[in-house]
């Protein structure tokens, strides 16, 4: 099996960890990676901002770059959602404004084929444990398009659940919405600021050391705010805290 | 009105309202998952929803006929409006024609999307809202801020002071002594509204169904002031869009149970009524049936957009929306908030004012809102589409008319600056040259942003940028190969 | 052009992408939800009916036919009633063992007089056990509709089990789509002031439901058999 990383360009530039992470994960568990250096972004910026067209461009790329692949793995809920919910609608309406089939038919190779990382763990591995050491509370919060648009369900807190030394708190108001929402964060900053300040008064009510999510760019947000308001929750992406092994917490 | 983001900026910082609006959501949001959760097949119920209202706008043409045909000879008479203006004019003469200066309102999501009372205020015809919730809104000269409890954004106290200043002046007094106790004042609503009640000549509606294939029409209430308005006056004036008919009155069982639980959280609400034309000795002699379009066939011309007229105005998207939550309703300037509202208002009014143009951004994409839809409506994925209509514009339906519509003012910087990035994310070269930048330069980066950087930095930190990205790390560590597909521009 | 035509045309112009020849019904509704929820036998419908009907603040009370008549002379001197308005079709004994003044719903009965008013009495066309609602259709032993929304205090008297149905769509399947229907789920409420629940705002504050186990043989049971047609859909 041929499985390819789609590291996602805000982990690539500001999240390397959480790269290196998921490679030293996988390859535990006997899985070989590869990056192809082609890739890029999965283009939800410009999509969610309403730039369908600009889009098309890193569609076609991230088509080219795994078309090799069996699995694409992508340690962010909100790209591979991107990926499988999206990709499919700007291949169709291309083909509608006249432009052809061939941007649809490239994202109907790649589609069925990416996977969050949790759900290539429990879908496609068939773990639940690990084999990971961990020994702080974590409280989890959920991202949205992983929760409503993948799908994820128990799954990242199964993988969290099976984690030695792991003590799992619960998240008041878990399932809504950090705040984040990409471009939303800069157009609307006094809703996106207050929804962020409830979600990080929520996470430090827990008591928990780390907030652990499967996206990066949501943990952008949430951390800013963590750390603005002076609360010493760190944020942490999952792979981390599943890479982690006794002789080596990530 | 101001864009939707400055409109928020000053609600979201109102303590006593998020207080307030955090109550009412919070609590209507658990209720609704519990009355949702007594029906397993609920998920089947709401996939036949979506699909009798995709099958009846896709055929809307035939069940309007049917419809007319029914109503008219069940012995209603049936007008028909293309936009708001026309439609306050056959009210206000409809109203005239019977001699009466006043008339009793249940409450209606059309009726204030056309600003029917202020038109008829302008033909020196007073109409009254029944609603209590309308009624604190109409009496405090304020503006409703949810579909289903328009006054969500008053509490108690602030309620009790609007009925002890302004009730007299539009009927009975509120009792000496008033307090704030919900019971106390449902009770000086009651007693302030029996008397225009009991003397009502004209009542005014909307509807929450029309049945085509029967012509009987539908509304679901609680309070039993639709049922005045509905069953006293001589004359009963209906304005309801035409994306409120159903086909058959069998229908009517899907929607009577997604409806009430969806909205008011319960089994059933306390009342519903039908009718169908006029019944001798029984209810309103003439019954007058406007049919409003004002926009809904531009909405209805959008294959995307279209399932947004499956709407039927529930609220469930508002209580669960966290923008909503924070924002309030009247950041959305329209008779229709939250959610559905972002979706709903671009459409009926298109894109070219900055208020609306800025709607279809008043969402995080959090999905939380096609989740509880009952009539599955993606929300998201409209939000998407708009936002495409108001940055790139293009091929639209506009007053009923096919037209190219442009850009909206204001997004050139944006756009360039999209343009920009994709290109360079379509150049890995490029990108890595800028992330080795950032890396570079990461001691000198400010912990607060300039100009448009600021809406980020006022609330948050910033990231650090760390001193190798995961390409680089990769290449430095793992690469022995050459690429594939390697071509000179992707290369590395 | 009129501006039913000016509607049309926008409405078949946006309608450019349904083939012509499609017809409404090609458009596929599923209809896989349940007729109702859960396998009940009677009597646990009826039992549904009275803890959902009293769960909305109806006040719920049990009894047989020949006992009815007294029950309901209890209910309206407990009342304090001095009035009750008697829908043309109610049963004669009903009221039989009760003094209270009769007000004969008619045409000439203005809403002023029934706020003088201090009750009414009807039966009903159908009633839900799973969302505890009973709906009136202005049948003769319901009367006018006005007559149950003015007066501050409503009896209704159900039969069990002929009247009961199980849920939503039983229920329209017995309803006449041209008679005017008032479906009433507990007494008049609203929870417009900080979601607080208040019971009684501008419909009868007091809601009695009476549920009537028939005592007597079916064939004495007309009264309560109300079922009609369903109309084809």
């Amino acid at each position: 099996m041929r499985v390819g990383l789609f590291i996602t360009c805000v982990n690539d530039t500001l999240y390397p960890h959480t790269g290196q992470a998921v490679v030293t994960l996988l390859e535990r568990l006997g899985v070989e990676v590869g990056f192809p250096p082609e890739q890029s972004c999965c283009g939800q910026p410009q999509f969610n901002t309403g730039y369908r067209h600009e889009t098309e461009p890193l569609v076609r790329r991230y088509a080219t770059a795994f078309r090799d692949y069996d699995c694409i793995v992508a340690p962010s809920g909100s790209c591979a959602a991107m990926v499988r919910d999206n990709y499919p609608r700007i291949g169709a309406k291309a083909a509608a404004e006249g432009r052809g089939r061939e941007l649809a038919d490239a994202a109907a190779a790649v589609v069925p084929r990416t996977y969050e990382l949790t759900e290539f763990l429990t879908d496609v591995l068939e773990v639940t444990d690990v084999g990971a050491y961990y020994p702080h509370t974590v409280t989890y919060h959920p991202t949205c398009h992983g929760l409503r648009m993948l799908h994820l369900g128990d799954r990242p807190r199964a993988l969290l659940s099976a984690v030695r030394g792991l003590k799992l708190v619960e998240l008041p108001g878990a399932e809504e919405c950090c705040g984040f929402g990409g471009t939303f964060a800069v157009k609307n900053p006094a809703v996106s600021a207050a929804m962020g300040a409830d979600k990080a008064h929520n996470i430090t009510a827990t008591g928990a050391e780390a907030v652990c999510a499967v996206d990066n760019s949501c943990q952008m947000h949430i951390g800013g705010t963590l750390a603005r308001q002076g609360s010493t929750v760190r944020p942490v992406h999952i792979a981390e805290i599943l890479a982690s092994t006794e002789g080596d917490i990530w | 009105m101001p864009a939707f983001p400055k409109a928020a900026d000053t609600s979201t910082h109102n303590t006593q309202l998020r207080a307030n609006l955090r109550h009412a959501t919070h609590t209507i949001r658990a209720k609704r998952a519990t009355a949702v959760a007594e029906l397993d097949d609920w998920g089947r119920l709401r996939a036949a929803g979506a699909a009798i209202k995709d099958r009846t706008l896709r055929h809307l043409d035939h069940y309007l006929e049917q419809l007319e045909r029914a109503v008219t000879a069940a012995g209603g008479q049936v007008h028909w409006a293309a936009d708001a203006d026309e439609a306050n004019r056959i009210v206000t003469e409809l109203v005239r024609a019977t001699g009466e200066r006043e008339v009793v309102k249940v409450k209606s999501m059309a009726t204030q999307e056309i600003g029917l009372n202020h038109a008829l205020a302008e033909a020196g015809i007073t109409a009254y809202e029944t609603d209590l919730a309308e009624l604190i809104v109409q009496l405090g000269d304020d503006l409703p801020s949810h579909i289903l409890v328009p006054a969500i954004h008053r509490n108690r106290a602030e309620i009790r002071d609007i009925f002890t200043a302004k009730m007299a002046r539009w009927g009975r007094p509120a009792p000496d002594g008033l307090t704030d106790a919900p019971a106390d004042l449902a009770e000086a609503a009651r007693l302030h509204l029996r008397e225009k009640f009991l003397n009502a000549k004209v009542g005014v509606s909307g509807a929450n169904f029309m049945v085509a294939e029967t012509g009987t029409l539908v509304v679901v209430e609680s309070e039993g002031n639709g049922r005045m308005c509905l069953t006293l006056p001589d004359t009963l004036i209906s304005v309801v869009g035409i994306e409120k008919v159903v086909p058959t009155f069998q229908d009517l069982e899907v929607f009577l149970q997604l409806l009430p639980r969806s909205s008011t959280a319960e089994r059933m609400n306390p009342y519903t009524s039908t009718w169908t034309g006029t019944t001798d000795d029984d209810g309103p002699r003439a019954f007058h049936l406007v049919l409003l379009d004002n926009g809904r066939t531009d909405a209805l011309a959008d294959t995307v957009g279209r399932q947004a007229l499956r709407c039927i105005r529930c609220s469930a998207c508002l209580n669960v929306c966290p923008v909503y939550e924070r924002a309030g309703g009247h950041a959305y300037g329209s008779a229709y908030p939250g959610p559905i509202g972002a979706i709903l208002t671009p459409q009926l009014r298109g894109t070219q004012s900055e208020l609306d143009a800025s709607l279809p951004y008043a969402s995080s994409l959090c999905g939380a809102c096609y989740e509880v839809c009952p009539v599955a409506i993606d929300i998201p994925e409209v939000l998407l589409h708009l936002r495409e209509r108001v940055v790139e514009g293009g091929p639209a339906s506009v007053r009923g008319t096919r037209a190219v519509i442009k850009p909206a003012k204001g997004h050139a910087a944006e756009r360039a600056a999209m343009r920009a990035a994709s290109w360079a994310l379509d150049h890995p070269r490029v990108l890595r040259s800028g992330q080795r930048l950032a890396s570079r330069t990461r001691r000198f980066h400010p912990r607060r942003l300039p100009g448009p950087g600021r809406a980020w930095s006022d609330s948050r930190e910033l990231p650090t940028v760390p001193a190798e990205s995961f390409r680089d790390w990769w290449q430095r560590t793992r690469t022995t190969t050459t690429p594939r597909h390697g071509d000179d521009r992707n290369t590395p | 052009m009129s501006s039913r035509a000016l509607v049309m045309a926008r409405i078949r112009r946006a309608l450019a992408d349904v083939p012509r020849t499609e017809a409404p019904s090609e458009v596929a509704v599923e209809r896989t939800y349940l007729r109702r929820h859960g396998d009940r036998t009677p009597a646990e419908t009826a039992d549904l009916l009275a803890e959902n009907l009293a769960d909305y603040r109806a006040v719920v009370h049990r009894t047989d036919a020949a006992a009815l008549p007294a029950l309901i002379a209890r209910l309206l001197t407990a009342r304090n009633a001095t009035t009750v308005v008697v829908p043309p079709g109610l049963p004669a004994d009903w009221l039989s063992a009760t003094e209270v003044r009769r007000v004969p719903d008619t045409a000439e009965l203005t809403p002023h007089d029934l706020d003088a008013v201090s009750s009414v009495v009807t039966g009903c066309a159908v009633a839900i056990a799973e969302t505890g609602t009973v709906v009136l259709d202005a049948s003769p032993d319901q009367g006018r509709r006005r007559i149950t929304l003015v007066p501050d205090h409503h009896i209704c008297v159900i039969g069990v089990p002929v009247q009961v149905v199980d849920s939503v769509p039983e229920a329209l399947e017995r309803l006449d789509p041209s008679r005017p229907q008032t479906w009433i789920s507990g007494p008049s409420a609203t929870s417009d002031i900080e979601l607080d629940r208040v019971e009684g705002v501008h419909g009868p504050r007091t809601l009695e439901v009476v549920l009537v186990t028939a005592a007597n043989p079916p064939a004495e049971d007309a009264v309560f058999l109300t079922s009609r047609p369903h109309q084809a859909s």
